[in-house]
This record gives C-alpha cells, sequence and structure tokens, in this order.
C-alpha cells in the first residue's frame, strides 16, 4: 500500500505542481521546483522509512500489494522489492532531487509542465523497479518513456524535435517486441497450466523449451539493448542527450538507462537462464565492441554532452559484459558500475548544463582555461573526469574492477579487449577535462554559485563513499541473483 | 589508530586543507602546512623504520577496513611495512621532505602557491599508499593516484599548450602500462584466488598449476602474470617502449621533475617487480626480458642524453638510464642492489634536479646549455654541489652511487637471467653516463659566459639559506648514503634450485667497473674540449642528422605518432558521424522517400486516381488468372 502511495504519490505531485505553479496561496506564491522537490523529498523519506521498518528480508522479492487489475486477462496490479530494486529506487529518488535542482534556473517556459514531466518519469520509472506483473511492469515501461519524449521535445536545445522523435521511435519500435514476448510468455502460461498469467513468479515456474526461449529471450534483450543502450542501437542516445535539457541529461544516463540493465539482470538472466547462457557469447562481444566503440566515439566529439553521451555506451557495455559473465563477482560489479555511472555521468551532465549556462555553447572549442576563472568548477570537472575514467577510490572503478575480474573467469580473451576500454576512456576524460578547463583562457566564466556546490558536492561526496566502502552495496549479497 | 596508518594521513590533511582554502591562505601557512606535514612524515618513517628493525617479525601491519571482497578473498585497506617499503617510505618521505622544502621557496612567487603545495603533498600520498599497501588493488590506487598527481603536476602551469600535451601525454602512456596492469592482477585472481601481495608471493611457489603449462614452458600463467605486471612497470618506470612521456614530463615546474625522478612514480615500477618478485622468480624468461629491457634502455637513454641541448633533459635520460640499471638488477635477480641503487639514486637525482633548478632561476628560466657557460665563477655553491651530484651519477668510487652500481655489476656476469653480454651493456651504460655527465658539467659550468652579462643573478634566492640547506642535506646523502648498507636478501626468495649459477666471474671484472667511469672522464675531457676552454669560438648545437636524432629520443616518438596517435585520430575523425547511426538513418530515408512517392501520389487528380485504379485491376486480374 505504501508503495503504491510513494509512486502514485510523485505522478499526483506532480499533477499539483503543474496546476498550482504561480498560483497564489494564503499569500505565498507557489513555485513548481519548490513543490515539487519538497514532494521528491517527503516522498523518499518515505520509502526510506518503508524499507527501514519493514521486518523483511530484501534477498528475495518480497510482494507489497497484488490485487486483480483486468479480470478478463488475469492481469494483477502487482509490486515487489527486492535489494536490487531498493538499490536502483534509492539512487532514482538521489537524482531526482539532483534533476530538480539543476532545473532550477534553467527552465524558464511552462515550468508547471516541465515539473509534471519530471516527476511523471520519476513515477514510470519507480513502477518498472517494482513492477512484478508484466503488463503492470510494460505499462509503466510506457509511462516513463512519453513524458521523457516531451521532456526532450519541448525544452531541448537547437534539434530537439529530431531527438525527441529518433528517441520515442528506437524505444517504441523495441519495445513492441517485448510486447510480443510478454504477450507470449502469458499464452505458454495458459498452455502449460490452463491459466493466462502475467505475474512474474509464476513465470519463473514455466518450463520453456529451449528453442521458444531463445527467441523469446530476444524479445526482451532487444528492448533492454536499446534502453541500456548497446552497440548497434545505441544512436538515440547521443542525439537525445544532447538535446535534451540538462536534468534531462541526468535523467537518462544516471537512471532511465539503467533499467535496460534492471530488465536484463530480472527478466532476461532470470526467466531464460539457459537461452542467456547460450546467447551469451554473442551479448558479450556486443558488449566489448560497445566499450571500446564508444571510447573512441566519445574522442571523436566537439560537443561536451555528445562526448558524455557516447562515455554513457562504454561504461554501460562494461554492465552488460558482467550481467553475461554468469558470475557473483561479475554481477556485484555490474550493479556498482550501474550506480557508479548513475552518479558520475550525473555529475558530467550536471556539469556541462553549469557550463552551458555560462557560455552558452556545448561546443568543447568554445571552452578552454576555465580553471583561471572558475578553480572550484575546475575541481570537480577533474573529479568528475577521474570517476570518469575509473580513478580507484572513485565508485566506478570499484564497479568496473569487479566486472572485469569477474568476466575474466568466464571470458579472459574478451575482457583483454575490454580493458582497452581503460586507455580509451583515459584519452576522452583528458580531452574533455583539458579542452575545457586548461589551455589559454578564453572567456571569463563566474565560478560555482552555492547551488550548484551543493550539487556538485553531493554527487562527488557519494561517489567518493562508494569508492572507498563500496560495501554499502556489496553488503548485500544480491544472493538471489545467482 | 597506528602509527604506520597515520603515516599517509599527514600529507592527506595538508592536501585537503590546502584544496579547500586555496589562495586564502597566505605563502608562510600554505609553506608550513605542507613542508610540516612532510616533516612530520618523515620522522614518522624513521620512527617506524626503526621500530622494524627491533619487531621480532620484522613485519609491522595496520588493517584500516574492508574495501570490498571479492569472491571469499578480501580487499582491504590495510598497510604492510618490511624492510623494502621501509627503504621506500624513507627515500619518498625523507626525498620527498627536501623537495617540498625546496620547493616553498622556489614556488614562492607563483599566484596558485597552495595548489601546487597541495598537488605535491597529494603525490606523496598516493606514493605511500602505492608501498605500503598489503594487496595489489590498493597498490593500483596509489599506482593510478601517482599517475593524476604527475598529470596534475606536469601541466600545473596548464596555461601553455605544451605543457597541456605533455601532462597528457605522460598521463595516457603510463596508462597503457597501467592497463597491462591491470590485466595481470585479473590473471593473478583467476589463478591463485587472491590479490593479497604477501599470499601471491606465497602461492606462486607452492601454486603447480600456474607455473605449469600444457604447451611450453613459455606459456604458463605466471609467464603472462609476470609480462603483464611488467608492463605496468615500464609504464611508470619510463622504459623502453614506453619511455617517451619521462623527457616533456620536464615541462612541470622543477621542483615536480626532482619528485618525479627522485621519490616517487619512477621509482614504483622497480617496486612493483621487487615486491612481486615471487612471481618473477617461476618465470626465469621474463627475468630476462626485465634485464634486457633495462640493458638497452640504459644504452639508448644514455646516447640520447649525450645529443641534448636542455639541461633538465639531459637529467631526464639519465633517469631513465639509470632506471634501466635498477631494471637490470631485478632482471638479474640482484634484488637488494636495485632497490639499493633506487635508494642512492633517489639522493643524487633530487641533488641534481633541485641544483638545475636553482641554476635556471638564476639564469631567469634559462635551460639551454648552450646559453650558460662559466657559470663556476658565478655560482661556485651550486657548481660543487652539482658536482657532487655528477660525481655519484658517473659512480666515482666512495660516493653512494658507487657502491649501489657496483653492486649491480658485479651481480651481472654471474647471475642466471642475466650474463656476459649485459654486463658488457652495463659497462657501456657507465661509459655513456661518464660522457654525458662530463659533456653537462663542461657545456654550463666550464668554458666561456654565452649568456648576455647584463643578465644578474636573481638576488632572493642567493640569500635563502633554506634552499641551500636542503640541497646540503642531500649533498651529503649522496656522499655518504652509500654507507648505509642496507641488507634486504632475508626479504627476497632466491631462486629454484634447479637454476645453478654459471661459472664464476673473471678477476678482471671489478677493475674495469672501477676503472670505465675514469675512461669517460678521460675521453671528454680531450674530446669536448671546446667546451670546457675558455675563449673558443662561439658554440652552437651539432645539426649532425644523427646527433639530431638522438636528441628526438631515438625516433620513438615519430614511431608512436606514426603508427598508433595518427591512425586512431584518423579513424576517430572518420567516423565522427557513427556509422552505426548513418546506416540507421538509412533506413528513416528510405521510409522518407517512400512517404513522399506515396504522398506526391495523393494529389487529388482524378486521372491519377483513375490510372491508379486501372493499373490495380490489371494487376489484381493477372494475379487471379496466374
Amino acid at each position: 500500500m505504501m508503495l503504491t502511495l510513494i509512486v502514485f504519490g510523485l505522478l499526483l505531485s506532480g499533477c499539483l505542481a503543474w496546476f498550482a505553479d504561480n498560483k497564489v496561496l494564503l499569500g505565498i506564491k507557489l513555485q513548481a521546483k519548490w513543490l515539487s522537490l519538497l514532494a521528491v523529498l517527503v516522498l523518499s523519506c518515505c520509502f526510506l522509512l518503508l524499507v527501514y521498518c519493514s521486518e523483511k528480508n530484501f534477498q528475495q522479492l518480497q510482494l507489497f500489494a497484488r490485487v486483480p487489475w483486468i479480470r478478463s486477462f488475469n492481469i494483477d496490479y502487482a509490486l515487489a522489492l527486492d535489494q536490487l530494486s531498493i538499490t536502483l529506487i534509492i539512487l532514482t529518488f538521489f537524482l531526482a532531487v539532483i534533476c530538480i535542482l539543476v532545473s532550477w534556473q534553467e527552465i524558464q517556459k511552462k515550468t508547471g509542465f516541465y515539473y509534471f514531466n519530471l516527476l511523471a518519469t520519476f513515477a514510470g520509472i519507480l513502477g518498472v523497479f517494482c513492477a512484478v506483473d508484466m503488463f503492470l511492469f510494460f505499462f509503466f515501461w510506457e509511462v516513463m518513456l512519453l513524458p521523457m519524449t516531451a521532456i526532450i521535445a519541448v525544452w531541448g536545445h537547437e534539434k530537439r524535435y529530431f531527438a525527441a522523435v529518433k528517441f520515442f521511435i528506437f524505444t517504441q519500435v523495441s519495445s513492441l517486441l517485448m510486447l510480443v514476448a510478454i504477450i507470449a510468455m502469458a499464452y505458454i502460461h495458459q498452455q502449460q497450466t490452463g491459466d493466462l498469467s502475467f505475474y512474474y513468479q509464476d513465470w519463473l515456474m514455466l518450463d520453456i523449451k529451449l528453442d521458444v526461449a531463445q527467441y523469446l529471450m530476444l524479445g526482451f534483450f532487444i528492448a533492454f539493448a536499446v534502453k541500456l543502450p548497446s552497440v548497434p542501437v545505441h544512436s538515440w542516445l547521443p542525439d537525445a542527450h544532447t538535446q535534451a535539457p540538462t536534468a534531462g541529461s541526468v535523467l537518462l544516463a544516471g537512471v532511465l538507462l539503467k533499467t535496460g540493465a534492471y530488465g536484463l539482470i530480472r527478466f532476461v538472466i532470470f526467466l531464460f537462464p539457459q537461452a542467456s547462457e547460450n546467447f551469451a557469447p554473442i551479448a558479450v562481444t556486443l558488449a566489448v565492441i560497445s566499450i571500446i566503440y564508444g571510447a573512441k566515439m566519445a574522442f571523436a566529439q566537439n560537443d561536451f554532452k555528445r562526448l558524455v553521451a557516447y562515455s554513457s555506451i562504454s561504461h554501460m557495455g562494461f554492465v552488460m559484459l558482467a550481467i553475461f559473465s554468469f558470475n557473483e563477482i561479475a554481477y556485484q560489479g555490474a550493479i556498482v558500475t550501474m550506480v557508479a555511472h548513475g552518479l558520475s555521468s550525473a555529475a558530467l551532465f550536471a556539469l556541462a548544463g553549469i557550463i552551458y549556462q555560462r557560455v552558452h555553447s556545448r561546443n568543447l572549442t568554445d571552452m578552454g582555461g576555465f580553471w583561471q576563472s572558475a578553480p572550484r568548477m575546475g575541481g570537480f570537472g577533474l573529479a568528475f573526469a577521474a570517476a570518469a575514467f575509473g580513478l580507484p577510490g572513485l565508485a566506478n572503478f570499484v564497479g568496473e574492477f569487479l566486472s572485469l575480474v569477474g568476466a575474466f573467469q568466464v571470458f579472459p580473451i574478451m575482457v583483454i579487449f575490454a580493458a582497452l576500454g581503460l586507455i580509451g576512456s583515459a584519452i576522452y576524460a583528458m580531452v574533455l577535462f583539458q579542452n575545457t578547463f586548461q589551455g589559454v583562457p578564453s572567456k571569463l566564466v563566474e565560478d560555482l554559485s552555492l547551488r550548484e556546490i551543493c550539487i556538485c558536492s553531493s554527487l562527488l561526496v557519494s561517489l567518493i563513499i562508494l569508492g572507498l566502502y563500496p560495501n554499502i552495496l556489496l553488503r548485500y549479497s544480491f544472493g538471489a541473483l545467482l | 589508530m597506528s602509527l604506520l596508518a597515520s603515516l599517509p594521513l599527514y600529507p592527506l590533511i595538508s592536501f585537503l586543507v590546502l584544496i579547500t582554502f586555496g589562495k586564502r591562505l597566505n605563502w608562510a601557512i600554505a609553506s608550513w602546512l605542507s613542508v610540516g606535514s612532510m616533516a612530520a612524515a618523515a620522522l614518522c618513517s624513521l620512527f617506524l623504520a626503526n621500530q622494524l628493525s627491533l619487531h621480532e617479525s620484522s613485519v609491522i601491519t595496520a588493517h584500516l577496513w574492508q574495501w570490498f571482497s571479492i569472491g571469499s578473498a578480501e580487499v582491504n585497506i590495510s598497510f604492510y611495512l618490511d624492510a623494502l617499503s621501509a627503504v621506500m617510505i624513507l627515500v619518498v618521505t625523507g626525498v620527498g621532505f627536501l623537495i617540498h622544502l625546496f620547493a616553498a621557496i622556489y614556488m614562492k612567487d607563483d599566484e596558485n602557491f597552495s595548489r601546487f603545495m597541495a598537488y605535491m603533498n597529494l603525490f606523496i600520498v598516493a606514493m605511500l599508499v602505492l608501498v605500503l599497501a598489503d594487496n595489489l588493488v590498493l597498490l593500483y590506487l596509489g599506482w593510478e593516484g601517482v599517475g593524476l598527481c604527475s598529470f596534475l603536476l606536469i601541466g600545473f602551469w596548464y596555461q601553455e599548450r605544451n605543457n597541456v600535451l605533455a601532462a597528457r601525454k605522460a598521463f595516457i602512456v603510463t596508462r597503457i602500462g597501467d592497463t597491462a596492469m591491470a590485466v595481470g592482477l585479473f590473471l593473478l585472481f583467476k589463478s591463485l584466488a587472491s590479490l593479497n601481495i604477501a599470499e601471491i608471493n606465497q602461492l606462486a611457489q607452492t601454486t603447480a598449476s600456474f607455473t605449469a603449462s600444457s604447451i611450453n614452458a613459455k606459456n604458463s600463467e605466471a609467464y603472462w602474470a609476470a609480462l603483464l605486471l611488467l608492463g605496468g612497470a615500464v609504464g611508470k618506470s619510463a622504459q623502453l617502449p614506453l619511455q617517451t612521456w619521462l623527457p616533456d614530463a620536464m615541462a612541470g615546474p622543477t621542483p615536480v621533475s626532482a619528485l618525479i625522478h627522485a621519490a616517487t612514480m619512477v621509482t614504483a615500477g622497480v617496486y612493483l617487480i621487487a615486491r612481486m618478485n615471487g612471481v618473477f622468480l617461476m618465470t626465469p624468461e621474463v627475468m630476462n626480458y626485465v634485464a634486457w629491457l633495462g640493458g638497452i634502455t640504459l644504452l639508448t637513454a644514455g646516447l640520447a642524453a649525450l645529443a641534448q641541448n636542455d639541461i633538465k633533459r639531459v637529467l631526464a635520460y639519465s633517469t631513465m638510464s639509470q632506471i634501466g640499471y635498477m631494471m637490470l638488477a631485478l632482471g638479474a635477480g640482484a634484488w637488494s642492489a636495485g632497490v639499493f641503487h633506487l635508494m642512492t639514486h633517489a639522493f643524487f637525482k633530487a641533488l641534481l634536479f633541485l641544483t638545475a633548478g636553482t641554476v635556471i632561476l638564476a639564469l631567469h628560466h634559462q635551460q639551454d646549455l648552450y646559453k650558460m657557460g662559466g657559470l663556476l665563477k658565478k655560482l661556485p655553491v651550486e657548481a660543487t654541489l652539482f658536482l657532487i651530484g655528477l660525481a655519484c651519477l658517473i659512480a666515482l668510487p666512495g660516493t653512494s652511487g658507487f657502491f649501489s652500481k657496483e653492486a649491480i655489476i658485479a651481480s651481472l656476469w654471474s647471475s642466471p637471467t642475466a650474463g656476459p653480454s649485459l654486463w658488457w651493456c652495463a659497462i657501456l651504460g657507465a661509459l655513456l653516463t661518464s660522457i654525458y655527465s662530463c659533456r653537462l658539467f663542461f657545456l654550463a659550468f666550464l668554458g666561456k659566459q654565452r649568456f648576455p652579462k647584463t643578465r644578474v643573478i636573481s638576488e632572493h634566492l642567493e640569500t635563502s639559506k633554506l634552499l641551500r640547506g636542503a640541497l646540503f642535506v642531500l649533498a651529503l646523502l649522496s656522499i655518504f648514503g652509500g654507507l648505509v648498507t642496507i641488507d634486504l636478501s632475508s626479504l627476497f626468495l632466491t631462486y629454484q634450485p634447479g637454476i645453478i649459477n654459471r661459472s664464476n666471474n673473471p678477476s678482471w671484472l671489478h677493475l674495469v667497473a672501477i676503472v670505465t667511469p675514469f675512461a669517460g672522464i678521460l675521453f671528454s675531457w680531450f674530446y669536448y674540449k671546446r667546451y670546457r676552454i675558455l675563449g673558443y669560438k662561439p658554440l652552437r648545437a651539432s645539426q649532425n642528422p644523427w646527433v639530431v636524432f638522438c636528441r628526438h629520443g631515438l625516433g620513438f616518438d615519430t614511431l608512436y605518432a606514426t603508427f598508433l596517435i595518427k591512425p586512431y585520430c584518423f579513424i576517430a575523425k572518420l567516423n565522427r558521424k557513427d556509422l552505426f547511426d548513418q546506416t540507421l538513418m538509412l533506413l528513416a530515408w528510405y521510409i522518407g522517400i517512400w512517404r513522399d512517392i506515396l504522398s506526391a501520389s495523393q494529389n487529388g487528380h482524378l486521372r491519377w486516381f483513375a490510372a491508379a485504379f486501372g493499373l490495380s485491376m490489371v494487376g489484381l486480374i493477372f494475379m487471379v488468372i496466374l
């Protein structure tokens, strides 16, 4: 019940923010940004309370709500949590606060509608992370897509319309494949037990023939691989990232991509263990190509946000590599990388937004020597670039190291190629940092304001904490995963 | 908290304070803080080293917290101090302290003084973590930290493009080595299921599958693991083929060069190999490669040093060459001698760099040897100090360099993994060393004054007693440091009984090794006559193509630019638009074409519709008939 309240509370407070924006109540002028910040803070506290006060052991999926929704098709409204989803939901809430803070001054038009879209996306993402009825999962999957498209299309940069359509089509076409697979699974359930069922736990009991399972697995895999994204279906990401407003990029890189990784773990690996193990060599090859190709493409970019977008592709390659290694160490690495990348890429996009507000350009050739006038910004830029290239002591290193160590047990040659990504990441991170902050000072820029320092330092502190004490995440054995 | 755990904490605290308050701290506070923290660390390590010799198990450990665990193997943040790391922390903090003291005065007028000192402190922190780490992952943390700090310090004057490029080059080139090392860690973990250094050294001896191989001895896991670790060492220690970053790293301020070359960074690779001796001993082939790498590097670097015009670049190449000696020693299994040379080299190289720094500052940032000359009269104290440093570098009898270099050379001939040919390499290298050292001294301090008379020597340096003090201490250490015999032999494992030493050393070896430096000096005395005689005609750098080739580091930069950098940039530029995206957008374009065609057909003209209707009917009828 509580969980439902939190998910729909986000949606409702989004509506509230939309309608109450710029209205005067009791002599106070209501502002959407304050309302949504308050809502996110309250709801995240509620969520933390819910988890801490719960007596349940989250090693296994724990059901929180299950009521019939569409009786004729035996579709339920069912929400459940386990350690994986709790971790990702906490990340989502944290980045929700960051998203609202980075939009604080950037968004000036249609603020009410903007915050509605932002909160609706978060509600959708939350739903995706805790839905265990597959129809409901698909519903939330679509819920997070539409407002995200709107954010890109309305508040984006110069080519926003194109980017929004591209984003929409890529995700939509791939999720259609997933829908087909979902319906087929329900049908198989009917064949085997006599009832239609969309319930995840029921599906786990199914015994699917390998040849059928292979096709169904592929249906899910493609949907999640597009979201992750993996080469060769990654190309929506650079456009969407580049054109989205800052909060949109933070949201996309920080949590939206993680829904892809979450889906791979929860549905592809768990529902079709045998089929995905057979598929692993191909998936791992795609992952390694993503790592190297993403790093190489990032190096070639002149656009700050585009560079970071390609680096995301490279980082998410590590996640896919780890997931398809079928190794406990690698799984832990995948989870740490997911969280770490969520924080570090969010940080870099926030930085891109901060710089864009000052120089009104994303082009690296328009930048240079910012350290002179903005040393604090430079310091944070250095730290975030260091996180991106995996400096030990920051969270990304732990994730990448565990992923690679784990994957090496299974695919040693592939990991050697993937390790080239470490060199590639050093190259693009250097290009990014040096072109922005070093060299001859081209312009004088204002140093960070208090709000921006709060954003940057909260991200940096969490990166350092997770980097030096990753047991916060790892003490969950994620035993249920194996 | 134990004393050991607090050792890296002093410079770390200083770093944090300096970086937080930045320019708000004035010079006095910033320098007291950074230099004071280094003094504390140096005293602390002296105390620890003293304690170590009393300690019965001769190992001090400090466990801080569990970092993470890989499967069942724990990776801890914990420190491990034995005789080897004790030598290292003494060098790092001791020499580091003197360099900090020097830097505080040298960099006094820089507007980013506190940032500079903060980076220097962080450099020391990273290096301390590196040498104290009890597992390879923590060592890797220090390892990467050192890389990052060197990047920041080389590019400290970031407004000049050359410095930025040099910093980038240093970082990326060493990162290539680091990546090899990371893969080495994966392999070690796969075969030994541990990343703890002491455990690995143990397990490497006892795990049969580690050294055994199905194909041949050259393909065992130990072989590859050692080779990959060597890759990391080669990157950080600037050995062939990853040596190209070191000469360019001279772009940084002079104290940084001293720090990189003497106390930190380049010694890391030597330390790594010495530390992982258990793994290296299992593969004599790789030991042999290490020796050859060292031998070839010391010769090529010596040749390159002969042709340099820049005083700092001569010293840079000489570092490369001296590290080559250390590698040679490690490859020959003379672990103690290698580490001993590391220590003495730290003393005299710091002395040389810092003295060179005062000279450069006195000449208003003139680094070109051909624009110096006759400085013996102008700067007699500096000249004497420099001469002491060079005497150690040449290994004249009595100096510290003599003891350590002789120890290395003496171990080569009969070593199973080195041998006479490498002994000759070392001797030839010693000859080259003494020739380029003489050339350096003649050009800078003797001969005719080749800089404008009006250029006065800066006064504030002359008066600074602290600056001189740091140099004097280093000079004393350089002369007498060789008397501190360090015995690490109990620490290192020895060869498997299967390998027996070769024939005994012939009696003339020792004599040749002692005479060689003098031969070099004698040769230079006559060959470089024009450099030291007053009133000789104006000097210019030689334009002989071979000399120019050597001056540019024997073409390695060009080689890498042609075969690695340019292709990478070319492919990156070529595919900037993203091939996959283009292919997918082709689909969109194709659909767009069809949309245009179809929408063009919906033009509202009755005759079009009639024609379309008629044609479709014909088509339908045909289909039905067929």
